[in-house]
């Protein structure tokens, strides 16, 4: 049975920042084109669960979760659980961070490839003002399932490493930019090694020059230096929402798959502190087994926001708040005891009458019967606004704050917030989905929960 | 001050009490469920439907009556919220035993719940209203603690023999809990591991402080001319007295810290409203509010059971073991059992229900007629403190 | 189920209440004091020392019984804190009344009292209560839970959402003109219809400013005896014939057929509260009431359920008077939550205060002529999760 990619996502947030918008905000020159940010209320871990819920549409689920992040949520606590928990995995199974440098990504790749599982790279860039990091960074992720069958998209023929350690990027823990050494010196320490990889890697895949090339690198000039030399048979066209570290090969190898032919080769090249050389090929099962949302229909449109609101939503700009109280922490053992409301919306359905409970009751609403109840997942079920309301007194980052009565289809009925949308995105009847989003963070912990968003 | 009290009037007819402990596991919702449950399944003729009314004490696991509607999906009924701090749950039952004695309702529950272990801390959390800082910060240990020196100060006893008396009191208690399989400690400790715990203030080590814990206790309340409808040995209730502090104490000169004058009051009141006249002979159990070792050595004497000064020497006797005199915490108090602040009331009602019906197991006391259970909130020089008086018989206190 | 009631078996003989608002310069136990002492003051017969138990409603400044044993040098009697949301001080009253009934004690006293502004936060603070940060009260403020009141009755039936703007309006305007004719509300000024319309939609849906109650302190008390000795301390007691409680089961957000233009909870309390007092047609038999206007749709909704106005036209006869000061059928004579404020622990007991006044004659400009029963009313919690309580007191007894 060949192994390889089953399936695969991406998922891009919805708000740009326009480089004429930053550059004009710090008196600087703009350019066209943005970059992709995530909105104040999603972080690496919600945007892999986006990514993931995605890629396991067809309801697989792995054993093992790979993340792979340079911006983990937390750290001496694994985020890939919190992922685990928000796909409803249960309790059994592996979930690893590899977080750190934007090499995770492959690491993330391999392991998956390896035992099976889904590989999640997932990442927030930022940078001081006025950096190019801050600049031409991007916010996304993307997923990849692993494992065996009829339906691999593709398979890795072959692969090659190079390894060196050399003082191009750093950063140390609890800083909020990563310094970088002067642009010609990595340029001279990268090239070598991605030639190496490359040519070691097309070598063991038996092929002399691949269809599809991606170079990804936080080193920008030496990705763009590489890409002149190892250009493939079709150009690529990769989405123009900056470079998103440990999620930058898996948006673009997810953008390739999004087009490519059947028996194609794909050279993925990524280059950080080293260079990992993968070379793919796809199946005849491409063509049918296409990611539902396409990288370049996410790439496109999205809303910009202006740079203080960008600023504001990154934390670096300390605003005035509201005069309402701190939200309070989420507690330990309550969100431990509701892990599958909180992380995977799970509620409960009666037995004897069917009423749908969101949160879970153990006494029915509708017939009162006590303890017979079954799970009701209801992550996946379309929601439509009963009604709502916008919020002008609430404390939010992105006010005002649209709350909707959200009905379930299927049953269940629940209050929730609305993301990604202004008051003029929503009446009653609008249809929503939900979205795995960081409500807040208190006392130190992130507040992890659901909010609905217009489809 | 006229306080007739409702001498036999109202009786308990159906309780139910959970394990208390550390329910990781259960929320609050759970474990009212789960009290409630057990309370109507204790008695056969009363289905939820059938109550018509509750009070619910909790001092900090919810606000307002919603915090029991929600769980139990109770429809259409009152519930009230009380809160009285320690003495919550006791006071929830009071209020719940006027109400059915008023006539405003015939079957009433009164149900006491707290979920401690979810704040995250250590001890009691009790978040203040706003406030100018001021306030003394002292934890509950180190204000209880201050009854220890003062003790023994005013009644001539070496600071080793009151540790000797304080250890005494815990190991009692513990032996009594480890009868009791819904307590949250169930295994005897010795007193040298208790004389030599880790300290945490003053001289009170880990083992002189009781259990934090969650859980919750349930009571039916119906008149008692219809309580034999019901159950053919219900409690009787013959005195709930309650008495609120000036709270001057800690700022007054003339405190002394050997005494809890709300608890002397309290004390009063409920024998002149049970009609007893020498209570030390004439109750068969008390369940005391043990919160700290040496607050339960302070309330033998405020409860009148010992004489002012000798307390200490009656523990030290023996005369408030299980097989003693007077049993105090026969079901391991405070101390062993756990203490969910809004449940303890009704817990220790719980147990005067089990000894009247013969169902305390290995705890089992002699045909008990009458029981006495106290709660406490605060601290010593300001306090609130509660007195009930519950019995097996109808008529005449005591035998 | 069994409510009873004590119909005509307590009264109140004394009553006292503070002056709402921002009382910087005073605190729990200043306003408690006040209370108490106006109360006394104005009850010879019943002094302090004559005073058998205590009930005290406050929802957050302060927990057990000292809060007031305290400030009041009360020795040793019985204090027990109630609490149920925004129908805290009613729920004490009403355990104060059982309490008296039962024949445990003689005489009593319920009070209640809020320093909402010692808080430093605008509107009000949740509880403290851990939990696992995912209930819609964590972000969804008041204003915003209950302005879904307003487009689901709009929906239902059929009402011109500018008439329905127009009802709120005319709320908010006639709880302010009853204000202005009282010394102790916080807002004492009439407001004129359109600065009311001019701020629409500023704070959640289509409320603005003027359509939510004022966030303020105080406090309020009352003296209760059994009837039978009422006439002992005061000519015209003021009977007790109805106390209700209902404290819904929560499910309305998350019951698709909850539609937002209902308080379950209040109809089942209005229902015990009228089989109780004997009331069979609430419009014509209650000469005022007092109803928890916390928000202008919610006294419309109100309306409704309390059986004073037929389904989907209470926004009419709200327009056409009916409950104005010199309408059929005054509601919030005194201001209301709107322009009295909202203490949360005393308002409740404002309420009483109001049908105390009324009953005797006290009400000045306000009075109405010869009053004899009255309704008060509270609601806490938000719509589909609510706590009502619900009294009738009476001049007369029978």
């Amino acid at each position: 049975m060949p192994t390889g990619i089953l399936s695969y996502s991406a998922y891009i947030p919805r708000y740009r920042l326009a480089h004429e918008e930053l550059g004009s905000a710090l008196g600087m020159g703009g350019g066209a084109g943005s970059r992709a940010i995530a909105s104040y209320d999603e972080d690496t871990t919600t945007m892999g669960v986006e990514a993931a819920r995605r890629a396991l549409g067809n309801g697989a689920r792995p054993a093992a979760l790979y993340f792979a992040t340079t911006a983990p949520a937390y750290f001496d606590k694994t985020n890939a659980a919190a992922i685990h928990a928000a796909l409803d995995l249960g309790s059994e199974g592996f979930a690893l961070d590899i977080a750190g440098s934007a090499r995770g990504a492959v690491g993330a790749l391999r392991a998956a490839a390896a035992s099976g599982g889904l590989a999640i790279l997932s990442d927030l860039r930022t940078g001081k003002p006025g950096s190019s990091d801050e600049r031409d960074g991007g916010d996304a992720a993307a997923a990849f399932l692993f494992g065996p069958g009829e339906r691999v998209i593709a398979e890795v023929l072959g692969e090659a490493s190079a390894t060196a350690e050399f003082l191009d990027r750093w950063r140390r823990p609890g800083e909020m930019a990563s310094g970088q050494w002067e642009e010609r010196f990595g340029l001279e320490a990268y090239l070598p090694l991605i030639r190496d990889a490359s040519s070691r890697a097309l070598a063991a895949a038996g092929i002399e020059q691949a269809d599809h090339v991606i170079v990804s690198s936080p080193h920008s000039r030496a990705a763009r230096t590489a890409a002149r030399e190892l250009v493939g048979r079709v150009a690529e066209e990769a989405p123009a929402i900056g470079y998103a570290g440990a999620a930058d090969p898996g948006i673009r190898l997810a953008s390739v798959l999004d087009r490519a032919g059947a028996d194609q080769s794909i050279l993925l090249v990524v280059a950080a502190d080293g260079c990992d050389a993968t070379v793919l090929r796809t199946t005849e099962a491409i063509t049918s087994h296409r990611a539902e949302k396409p990288v370049a229909e996410q790439a496109s449109g999205g809303r910009e926001v202006r740079y203080a609101t960008y600023l504001t939503w990154r934390g670096l700009l300390d605003r005035e708040l509201p005069r309402r109280p701190e939200p309070a922490r989420p507690a330990g053992p309550p969100s431990a005891r509701s892990e599958s409301w909180k992380f995977a919306f799970v509620g409960t359905k009666c037995d004897d009458c069917g009423q749908v409970h969101v949160p879970p009751r153990r006494v029915c609403v509708g017939c009162g019967a006590t303890d017979h109840m079954s799970r009701a997942a209801l992550a996946g079920r379309a929601g439509r606004v009963a009604t709502y309301t916008v919020d002008r007194l609430a404390y939010s980052l992105s006010p005002p704050m649209i709350d909707a009565v959200v009905d379930f289809e299927g049953g269940g009925r629940y209050t929730l917030e609305v993301a990604d949308a202004g008051p003029e995105d929503v009446d009653i009847g609008t249809a929503l989905e939900l979205t795995f989003r960081r409500l807040y963070t208190a006392g130190g912990v992130h507040n992890y929960f659901w909010k609905a968003r217009p489809v | 001050m006229a306080s007739h009290g409702i001498r036999d009037r109202v009786a308990i007819v159906g309780m139910g009490c959970t394990k208390f402990g550390e329910h990781w596991g259960r929320s609050i919702d759970d474990l009212l469920i789960d009290a409630v449950g057990e309370c109507l399944d204790s008695v056969e003729d009363i289905e939820r439907h059938d109550v018509d009314a509750y009070w619910l004490g909790t001092m900090g696991s919810g606000t307002s009556g919603m915090t029991l509607s929600r769980p139990l999906q109770i429809e259409n009924k009152p519930v009230t919220r009380v809160e009285n701090y320690c003495a919550t749950g006791s006071d929830a039952f009071r209020n719940a035993c006027y109400a059915v004695a008023s006539g405003a309702y015939d079957v009433v529950m009164a149900v006491g719940g707290e979920k401690l272990k979810d704040s995250g801390y250590s001890g009691l959390v009790v978040p203040p209203a706003s406030n100018d800082g001021t306030a003394s910060e002292a934890s509950a240990p180190a204000v209880f603690s201050l009854l220890a020196p003062a003790y023994a100060n005013k009644y001539g006893v070496s600071e080793a023999d009151l540790k000797e008396v304080m250890s005494r009191i815990a190991w009692k208690n513990h032996r009594n809990g480890a009868l009791n399989e819904r307590a949250q400690f169930r295994a005897e400790v010795s007193m040298e591991k208790i004389a030599a715990a880790p300290l945490v203030a003053g001289s009170l080590g880990i083992f002189d402080c009781s259990g934090v814990s969650d859980g919750a206790a349930a009571a039916l309340i119906v008149r008692s001319e219809d309580a034999l409808r019901y159950t053919d040995r219900p409690t009787y209730v013959k005195a709930l007295a309650f008495a609120a502090g000036t709270a001057q104490g800690p700022t007054d000169p003339a405190y002394d810290f050997t005494s809890f004058g709300e608890v002397v009051a309290s004390a009063k009141d409920a024998y002149r409203q049970a009609g007893l006249e020498d209570p030390p002979t004439e109750l068969s159990m008390a369940e005391v509010h043990d919160c700290f070792t040496p607050t339960e050595l302070v309330l033998m004497e405020d409860l009148g059971f010992s004489q002012r000064g000798e307390g200490w020497k009656d523990v030290m006797d023996g005369r408030f073991d299980l097989d003693g005199e007077l049993p105090v915490n026969p079901d391991g108090g405070l101390k062993s059992f756990g203490h969910p602040i809004g449940a303890s009331g009704l817990r220790m009602l719980f147990e005067c229900w089990l000894q009247f019906r013969g169902e305390a197991g290995a705890r089992q006391l002699e045909a008990p007629t009458l029981g006495l259970t106290h709660n406490l909130g605060g601290q010593p020089g300001a306090c609130v403190s509660f007195v009930s008086i519950v019995g097996a018989e109808r008529g005449v206190a005591g035998a | 189920m069994a409510s009873h009631g004590i119909h005509d078996r307590v009264a109140i003989v004394g009553m006292g209440c503070t002056t709402f608002g921002e009382h910087w310069d005073s605190s729990a136990d200043d306003l408690l004091l006040d209370a108490a002492e106006q109360c006394f003051a104005a009850t010879p017969a019943l002094a302090k020392a004559d005073v058998d138990a205590y009930w005290l409603g406050t929802m957050n400044s302060g927990q057990s019984g000292t809060v007031l044993s305290k400030p009041l040098g009360i020795d040793y009697k019985p204090v027990t804190r109630v609490e149920n949301m925004c129908a805290t001080g009613s729920d004490a009253f009403r355990n104060a009344c059982y309490a008296v009934a039962a024949g445990a004690y003689d005489r009593v006293m319920a009070i209640g009292v809020e320093k909402l502004k010692d808080t430093g936060y605008s509107g009000l603070v949740r509880s403290n209560v851990a939990g696992d940060g995912t209930a819609p009260e964590e972000t969804l403020t008041a204003p915003a839970a209950f302005s879904l009141l307003d487009p689901a009755y709009c929906e239902k039936y059929g009402v011109d959402p500018h008439d329905m703007r127009q009802a709120m309006t005319h709320v908010a305007w006639k709880n302010h003109v009853n204000g202005a004719k009282n010394e102790r509300a916080q807002y004492r000024t009439e407001v004129a219809k359109d600065r009311i319309a001019a701020g629409a939609g500023k704070v959640a849906g289509r409320l603005g400013v003027m359509d939510c109650s004022g966030v303020s302190d105080g406090a309020a008390c009352a003296l209760i005896v059994r009837a039978e000795d009422s006439h002992r301390y005061t000519d015209t007691p003021v009977f007790v014939k109805a106390l209700s409680v209902i404290a819904g089961p929560a499910s309305g957000p998350i019951d698709s057929s909850y539609d937002y233009t209902t308080f379950h909870e209040v109809v089942a309390c209005a229902t015990d509260a009228y089989a109780q007092a004997g009331i069979t047609s609430p419009r014509e038999q209650i000469s005022l009431a007092e109803v928890h206007d916390c928000f202008t749709p919610t006294e419309l909704i109100l309306m409704e359920d309390m059986g004073f106005s037929e389904r989907g036209h209470a926004w009419e006869d709200e327009l056409a008077g009916v409950f104005d000061l010199d309408g059929e059928l005054p509601v919030n004579p005194d201001g209301g939550l709107k322009s009295f404020g909202h203490p949360v622990g005393a308002s409740g007991l404002r309420m009483l205060f109001e049908c105390w006044l009324q009953f005797r004659g006290e009400a000045a400009e306000r009075q109405l002529d010869s009053p004899q029963l009255g309704l008060t009313h509270n609601l806490g919690g938000r719509p589909g999760s609510c706590v009502s309580f619900i009294s009738i007191v009476g001049a007369n007894q029978g």
